[in-house]
């Protein structure tokens, strides 16, 4: 999910930038050279993950997972992200140099926010528990990403008003998608690989 | 298969030109065109681009393919901006009235990302990530973003082939995906051991580093050093972003 070039505002550009900085910042410290090549080759398989389209109707989404990020990265989602769309922009110039900041923004801070929400309810050894509490990770780092772009556009010019709601509405579906997957994904990784979820970024 | 580094093997002047300078236009450029709101301004990002694109000696439809990948997400700007701004109508299509004011939008938005687009192109994409990545290092991005930067780039590859196993393995076995929850759960199941394999991998990787001798930073045995072809280039850029600057700014007089 990116905003492309030539839409946000100045103000907003700016702030998006200084917070992609802040955030990884911490990200980094937080992640020692032991942890490096962890988030590196994890970094690489969310962008290959992102290539996955799932089919919805007649159509198909491609997937984003910044819940999952979040939930095995924890601030390093900042850096693994923002290393991600920097690549996607110089391979296949999706998203771009300015609105680096904010992308990088508007899917690492929900992720970040989601993984401290919930990680209470995912170290739950209670099988309803742990899978609901994926669940929301999936569709509320949607949402939560969904609400930022719709913000951003706002922020820019009311113009943009109805387009902002238009964004929001069609995140819908996805946050239905990414909920059921992160809730199948987590079960997942804890049958098989629980240290993956819990060792992260603590 | 990922296609990657399509443009970044060439023998142009964008080919041959300082990655630290390439790197330090290409984002002043895209500032100054994303802040731009005079059609004068924009143009004249627009002209700088095709410039610097034809100086890049690309061909012109693989440039062309990636323009209109790119431009999908704008089309929907096109959709809906025309009949949701506010202003006064310039034509009626049924009961839908397009906006003037919608329609400029929609058209500003398109010239500044299809400018800022096209000098990515020819001014990122055609140096390799690991140029770029050593490049970033020497503009004081920190070592350790670098080096994820580097370790992500590997990876991918790796990675893709990986997620492409597993996808044989799942359709060798009679899957068809669908809209119901066995397809969603099958998917989630290939990610989660797509993790899993990545983190198993990541280990071996951080064992390998180690045993080379890893201390925290990637060397790169290329110098960068500036020549004076390097800085006719940095010099003519920034005339074009001045240019660019000039313009946005005499539309305010």
């Amino acid at each position: 999910m990116h905003i492309s070039e030539g839409i946000l505002s100045g103000p907003v550009l700016l702030s998006g930038a200084a917070l992609a900085v802040v955030g990884t910042g911490i990200g980094l410290k937080q992640m020692d050279y032991d942890r490096v090549a962890q988030a590196g080759v994890l970094s690489a398989s969310f962008f290959v993950a992102s290539l996955i389209h799932v089919p919805i109707g007649p159509s198909s989404i491609h997937l984003i997972l910044n819940g999952v990020v979040g939930l095995l990265l924890g601030w390093g989602a900042f850096p693994a992200i923002l290393v991600a769309l920097v690549l996607q922009a110089i391979l296949f110039q999706y998203g771009g140099i300015t609105t680096l900041g904010v992308n990088t923004v508007l899917m690492a801070l929900p992720a970040v926010l989601c993984y401290y929400l919930f990680i209470p309810m995912i170290r739950s050894d209670k099988k309803g528990v742990f899978l609901t509490g994926a669940f929301f990770v999936g569709s509320g780092a949607i949402l939560l990403s969904g609400i930022i772009v719709a913000l951003s556009l706002v922020f820019t010019g009311e113009s943009f008003l109805e387009a902002a709601a238009l964004v929001v509405a069609a995140h819908v579906p996805i946050m239905v998608i990414e909920g059921v997957i992160t809730m199948f994904c987590v079960g997942f990784i804890k049958k098989v690989q629980p240290g993956l979820l819990l060792g992260a970024a603590r | 298969m990922i296609a990657a580094e399509t443009f970044a093997s060439g023998e142009s002047p964008m080919h041959r030109l300082d990655p630290r300078i390439k790197i330090i236009s290409a984002t002043v450029f895209a500032f100054t065109t994303a802040l731009a709101s005079s059609f004068p301004a924009m143009f004249a990002a627009l002209g700088a681009s095709l410039i610097l694109i034809a100086v890049s000696g690309l061909g012109l439809r693989p440039v062309l393919i990636r323009l209109a990948l790119v431009n999908g997400f704008i089309l929907f700007f096109w959709l809906v901006l025309p009949l949701t701004v506010a202003g006064h109508p310039y034509m009626q299509i049924g009961p839908l009235t397009l906006t003037r004011e919608g329609i400029l939008l929609s058209a500003q938005i398109t010239i500044k990302s299809n400018a800022i687009l096209i000098s990515m192109i020819a001014l990122l994409a055609t140096s390799s990530i690991s140029t770029l990545g050593h490049a970033l290092n020497r503009l004081k991005v920190p070592d350790k973003l670098v080096l994820l930067l580097l370790l992500t780039f590997r990876y991918i590859f790796v990675l893709e082939q990986e997620y492409q196993r597993l996808r044989r393995a799942i359709r060798i076995r009679g899957f068809t995906p669908g809209t119901n929850l066995h397809s969603y759960r099958t998917y989630a199941y290939v990610i989660g051991m797509l993790f899993v394999r990545a983190a198993a991998r990541a280990d071996r990787v951080h064992q390998a580093m180690l045993c080379r001798g890893f201390r925290g930073k990637f060397y790169s045995l290329r110098t960068f050093s500036l020549g004076t072809s390097d800085w006719l280039w940095a010099a003519a850029v920034g005339i074009m972003i001045i240019s660019v600057g000039a313009l946005e700014w005499s539309s305010y007089l």
